[in-house]
């Protein structure tokens, strides 16, 4: 946990409203995990005021990835910089995916809807590193939506898509690709990302199939650190039931203990 | 451009308390503290003003508590908090051996939980004085609380005071009419400063969905955006009132503190900017210094009101 006021842009890539970000950053890339964040900042002013959380893309000793979607004002400022440009980030932060996972030959399943496939990267080359078998499940509204999933393939990993509109792989919801594919066989565990909808629906089904199931949340964060309390979500806990601070304690929980709304 | 050459004089006196410089961090901001020691010198700090506390622990409100507004924030957190029991054995014993002034901002659904509040906490060592919050906006839907009107200020106020064992700052609430008739009330029953300002009632919505942003309908809103009225309330109150003011809402930097100072303030708080910058607190003491030094002020303590009105 640093704030690294000097990270470096080193290189950008774009499709239509995603970005990935290469970033010159060691302080934070060599101790990050899959699964954890980083706080950007957005703009030398005041507006937007607060930094945004963004998924650690992948990371090694000389910095970091981001892969982010344009929702509103922050991403949209920071889609405008520009390789060179000096980015303050602060991280890694959270706990991440629960590592190492399966062991040697294992499975895992990797679920990523839209720019939830973030962290998801990161994790797939971690696991693979470690012995395991990740496959990743990649669903997005059209074939637009899913633009990295040769990223994955050039790294060895097995992707298989999923959209809602058919343009491009299984036709439907990636839950839905997931649950047909959990009834022929049973990874050691499951990891998701994307949108609350899409993580709940999953939840039910990884229950259902009794496997075991990691999901990172997101919600609007303050400060990133645990010190505002902004974040919170529902979890289960030895204690009862209570609003969990996501950045603190999370951003992922295990599938049994979220209380979804 | 006068240049001194012994190093600037940083420390501020409360009357009741001397800080080694007059820079805080306000309560609800600065978490327990602990949270920001990867980020900054905790030692460094004139104070830690912790988050406030309540008897019990506390659930809080339902998200979404936080919303962005140009240059502002608009929280509704809902006071979620551990309790004095589970602060007073994981959290102060660690803040107790940091070199720096410890205060507690104390929270209370009733005048006999904030009583409460103070004499458990009476008995713990490393607590400096306590900050009252009896303004926070986020507890009732409609913000009501003690610090709306002068009567209930001077009756809490004048509890708290008959119990404390300890110096009292009372935090006030800017949604008021007078902010000077509250603050007033406070010193009348024997604050022995006052805290302003807390955030001010606010909401956002969602014009797509037509429904309020937050969970809990209305917040608090804090940041940049509040800083010329906490201005004026802070300049209001100190040169009418004679207990010493802290000053708060929107210092981003060393220039906003050394305002908040000129325009009245013994000390000011700093707060959502440690959100954007977990050390912001710590930058705004070197900057206040670097400005001393441009200045030739040889002493922080000699700013305080200083604001030469027509
Ligand atoms: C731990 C964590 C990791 C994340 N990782 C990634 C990532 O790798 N890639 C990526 O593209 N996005 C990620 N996000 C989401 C990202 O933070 C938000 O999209 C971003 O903050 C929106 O900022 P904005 O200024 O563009 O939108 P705003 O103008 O602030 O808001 C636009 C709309 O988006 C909603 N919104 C704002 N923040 C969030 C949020 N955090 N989650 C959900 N809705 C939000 C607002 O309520 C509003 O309706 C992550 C979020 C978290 C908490
Ligand atoms: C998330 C959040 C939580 C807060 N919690 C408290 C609190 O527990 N007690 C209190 O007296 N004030 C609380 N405040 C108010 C701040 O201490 C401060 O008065 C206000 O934010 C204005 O200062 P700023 O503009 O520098 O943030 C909180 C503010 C925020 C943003
Ligand atoms: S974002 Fe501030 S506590 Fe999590």
């Amino acid at each position: 946990m640093t704030i690294e006021r000097d990270a470096r842009l080193r290189e950008v890539q774009s499709w239509g409203s995603f970005f990935r970000f290469g970033i010159d950053a060691p302080a934070v890339g060599k101790d990050a995990r899959p699964g954890q964040f980083v706080m950007v900042k957005v703009s030398d002013g005041t507006a937007p005021l607060l930094r945004r959380p963004l998924g650690i893309h992948d990371a090694d000793a000389g910095g970091f990835d981001l892969f982010f979607s344009i929702v509103g004002r922050g991403t949209e400022a920071l889609s405008r910089k520009a390789p060179g440009d000096r980015l303050d980030v602060i991280g890694a932060l959270g706990k991440g995916f629960t590592m190492p996972a399966p062991a040697e030959g294992k499975t895992a399943y990797l679920v990523g809807g839209g720019r939830g496939i973030a962290p998801l990267y990161f994790l797939a080359r971690e696991l693979a590193r470690a012995g395991a078998r990740p496959i990743v499940f990649y669903g997005g509204r059209t074939r637009d939506e899913i633009p990295i999933r040769d990223r994955f393939e050039r790294a060895g990993i097995e992707v298989r898509c999923s959209t809602d509109d058919g343009s491009f792989g299984f036709a439907g919801f990636v839950t839905a690709l997931v649950d047909q594919e959990l009834i022929k066989s049973r990874p050691a565990k499951v990891y998701a990302c994307g949108p609350d909808r899409m993580m709940k629906a999953l939840a039910g089904i990884t229950a259902r199939h009794a496997v075991p199931a990691e999901f990172s949340l997101e919600s609007i964060m303050g400060c990133g650190i645990g010190a505002c309390w902004g974040c919170v979500q529902r979890i289960r806990n030895e204690s009862g039931d209570g609003w969990v601070k996501i950045c603190e304690e999370g951003p992922v929980f295990p599938g049994e203990r979220i209380l979804w709304p | 451009m006068a240049v001194t050459t012994r190093p600037v004089d940083l420390t501020a006196d409360l009357g009741f308390l001397r800080l080694r410089n007059p820079v805080l961090t306000a309560s609800g901001t600065f978490g327990y503290g602990l949270e920001f020691e990867p980020y900054l010198d905790l030692a460094k700090l004139g104070g830690i003003v912790v988050k406030g506390l309540y008897y019990h622990p506390r659930e809080g409100n339902p998200p979404p508590r936080l919303v962005e507004t140009p240059s502002g924030l608009i929280n509704a957190i809902g006071l979620q908090g551990v309790g004095v029991e589970a602060f007073a054995a994981k959290v102060l014993p660690r803040l107790r051996a940091i070199d720096t002034a410890v205060i507690v901002n104390v929270c209370g659904a009733d005048d006999d939980e904030y009583a409460a509040v103070v004499e458990f906490l009476d008995a713990q060592e490393g607590i400096a004085a306590y900050e009252l919050n009896i303004s926070c906006p986020n507890v009732k839907k409609e913000g009501a609380c003690p610090a709306l009107a002068p009567e209930p200020t001077f009756e809490l106020v004048k509890l708290v005071k008959s119990v404390s064992r300890r110096p009292l700052i009372t935090k006030l609430s800017p949604n008021v009419t007078s902010i000077i008739e509250i603050a007033q009330a406070a010193a009348e029953a024997g604050t022995d400063a006052v805290a302003l300002v807390n955030t001010f009632l606010a909401m956002a919505i969602d014009l797509e969905t037509r429904r309020p942003r937050l969970g809990n309908v209305y917040g608090g809103l804090s940041g940049p955006a509040i800083k010329p009225i906490a201005l004026r309330m802070v300049h209001q109150v100190a040169s009418r009132l004679t207990v010493p003011v802290i000053g708060l809402g929107g210092i981003m930097t060393g220039a906003d503190a050394l305002e908040f100072l000129v325009a009245g303030a013994a000390a000011v708080e700093v707060g959502t900017a440690s959100f954007v910058d977990p050390d912001a607190a710590a930058r705004i003491i070197g900057e206040i210094v670097s400005w001393c030094e441009a200045h030739g002020v040889a002493a922080v303590r000699d700013l305080v009101g200083t604001l030469a009105v027509p």
